[in-house]
């Protein structure tokens, strides 16, 4: 029992250590892919290729002045930070990040919890994560920060749906709310994208959306407002705002594998003959490189398209997305009855 | 034990946040107590083993509801100066009837026996699949006539939204 709880903090501690070097990073990646894709150079002194660039933006962002507005709610303004940050590291808990191996006669699981609910937690996790945005920017006392705040968390909300109606799809094909459960399901091969092509796009730009990345912005949409609902923020606040960006850019990616790309599994991975650890080892690697496809598109996107109109991207979630996730149920019930997986 | 403890917890919690909620002078701070309430309420769903209500109280309640209300205060900027001004005929009815409700809260409390809490109910009926069994099967008419409230309430609010447009 308490080797299983050691075990337990170890692998808590490690995917904590993993989201942040990835999302540190990600960082790092999100400029040299940009100076690709606009045939720059992108940041090389730090280092060689400039890889000890994201350290030395960290300790700038560290040692630059902090300045608290006189007016601004002590205490709520620094909570509002803490929040984005905590909501950013609370998914990975849920998300299998691997098979099971064995070690000593006892099988462990690269998956910290398997709850049975692990969907809705998801999505309480998500649902809270509005707050950060929101108390940050009524607590900065700014118009622009309140503007912003508002602005950022009716998008999340109204993108929220949409999400949820394109996971019920998902939920029903499956007939199970835990995340380990859907995984295995896609064990031989067919991942949930040959069934839910549909799911998987509203999903996809969902994810854009809650994770306030462009084309969806308009959170931080600097030529309308300022710098959105971090306005007034300096130093390391401001810092873990745009830091929990990138770690919410990983675990989406790694939601995205698990619904809808197998997770960690990979075709005719059966037929290999490996032992069961040499297996997990490979799989965990696939897991991570699903995932780091999955980054880089959501960076492709960013400097591919631009910014939405706030009115258009209203109507994207209300009148496009919700409609064709709604059908999205339909569809596949039908599909379900006809072919006699429900009665 | 841990469970006995836990519980303690969430009531202490809960109940203090609670009185905050009331007692605090900044709406918005009323609004995050609230807030808190609710987690520790969805925290004894849990501990009575009703995942999907405690997932689902924090979803729709913490995640939506309560945005909502935030969003009210923080648009109206509430403060002292635009708080209104009770009479004191106001006050003085309110004092009745909260201690009336206090009243027969204590009697119905007190002709309560503790042994009969014990509700002799399948533990795991609080599990998503279960309830959803139990909703879809034995009480699908109040669900589905609650499905429709809840769709005339939306037309309602839809059309009164229209109509301030026009």
């Amino acid at each position: 029992m308490t080797g299983y709880i050691i075990y337990q903090i170890i692998l808590v501690v490690a995917i904590f250590t993993v989201s942040l070097v990835v999302a540190l990073y990600a960082t790092y990646g999100e400029r040299k892919i940009a100076a690709i894709l606009q045939d720059r150079v992108g940041p090389n002194r730090a280092g060689p290729f400039g890889i000890l660039q994201p350290f030395a933006d960290g300790i700038k962002m560290f040692t630059k002045e902090e300045i608290i507005p006189e007016t601004a709610n002590g205490w709520l303004f620094i909570i509002g930070p803490c929040i984005a940050m905590l909501t950013a590291c609370m998914t990975g808990v849920i998300i299998p990040w691997g098979g099971t191996f064995e070690l000593g006669g006892t099988v462990y699981s690269l998956q910290v919890t398997d709850i049975n609910i692990g969907i809705l937690y998801l999505f309480a996790v998500v649902s809270f994560g509005v707050y950060g945005i929101m108390i940050g920017g009524w607590a900065s006392n700014n118009k622009f920060s309140l503007l912003g705040a508002l602005r950022a968390s009716s998008q999340m909300i109204s993108y929220e749906i949409a999400m949820g109606m394109s996971i019920i799809a998902l939920v029903m094909m499956t007939g199970t709310l835990s995340l380990g459960e859907i995984v295995k399901q896609q064990d031989d091969g067919y991942c949930n994208f040959v069934y839910q092509p549909l799911g998987f796009l509203i999903f996809l730009i969902c994810a854009f959306a809650e994770t306030n990345r462009a084309p969806f912005d308009m959170a931080e949409c600097e030529t309308e407002l300022v710098g959105g609902y971090h306005t007034e923020y300096s130093s390391m606040k401001l810092g873990f705002y745009l830091f929990a960006e990138y770690i919410n850019m990983f675990i989406s990616s790694a939601v995205i594998v698990s619904f809808y790309f197998g997770g960690y599994n990979f075709p005719f991975q059966h037929e290999l003959g490996l032992s069961g650890n040499l297996l997990t080892v490979i799989q965990t690697i696939v897991f991570f490189g699903k995932i780091f496809f999955f980054i880089f598109f959501f960076m492709w996107i960013r400097w591919t398209i631009p910014r939405f109109r706030y009115d258009q991207l209203m109507k994207l979630g209300w009148k496009v997305l919700l409609p064709l996730s709604m059908a999205n149920i339909v569809i596949t019930g039908l599909v379900m009855w006809l072919t006699g997986k429900i009665n | 034990m841990i469970t006995q403890y836990l519980f303690y917890f969430l009531s202490f919690v809960a109940i203090f946040s609670a009185l905050l909620v009331v007692f605090s002078k900044n709406p918005v701070h009323s609004v995050l107590y609230l807030i808190i309430t609710f987690f520790s309420i969805a925290g004894h769903y849990f501990l009575l083993n009703a995942q999907f209500l405690a997932a689902v109280h924090i979803i729709v309640y913490a995640g939506a509801i309560m945005v909502l209300f935030l969003y009210v205060i923080m648009m109206l900027n509430l403060n002292k100066e635009t708080e209104p001004h009770k009479s004191t005929m106001s006050k003085f009815a309110a004092i009745i009837a909260g201690g009336l409700m206090m009243l027969s809260l204590v009697a119905v409390l007190r002709g309560a026996e503790v042994n009969q809490m014990k509700a002799s109910v399948n533990n795991n009926i609080g599990l998503t699949q279960n309830l959803g069994k139990v909703l879809f099967n034995e009480y699908i008419l109040p669900f589905e006539v609650s499905a429709i409230l809840f769709l005339a309430a939306m037309v309602g609010a839809v059309y009164l939204g229209k109509k301030q447009l026009d």
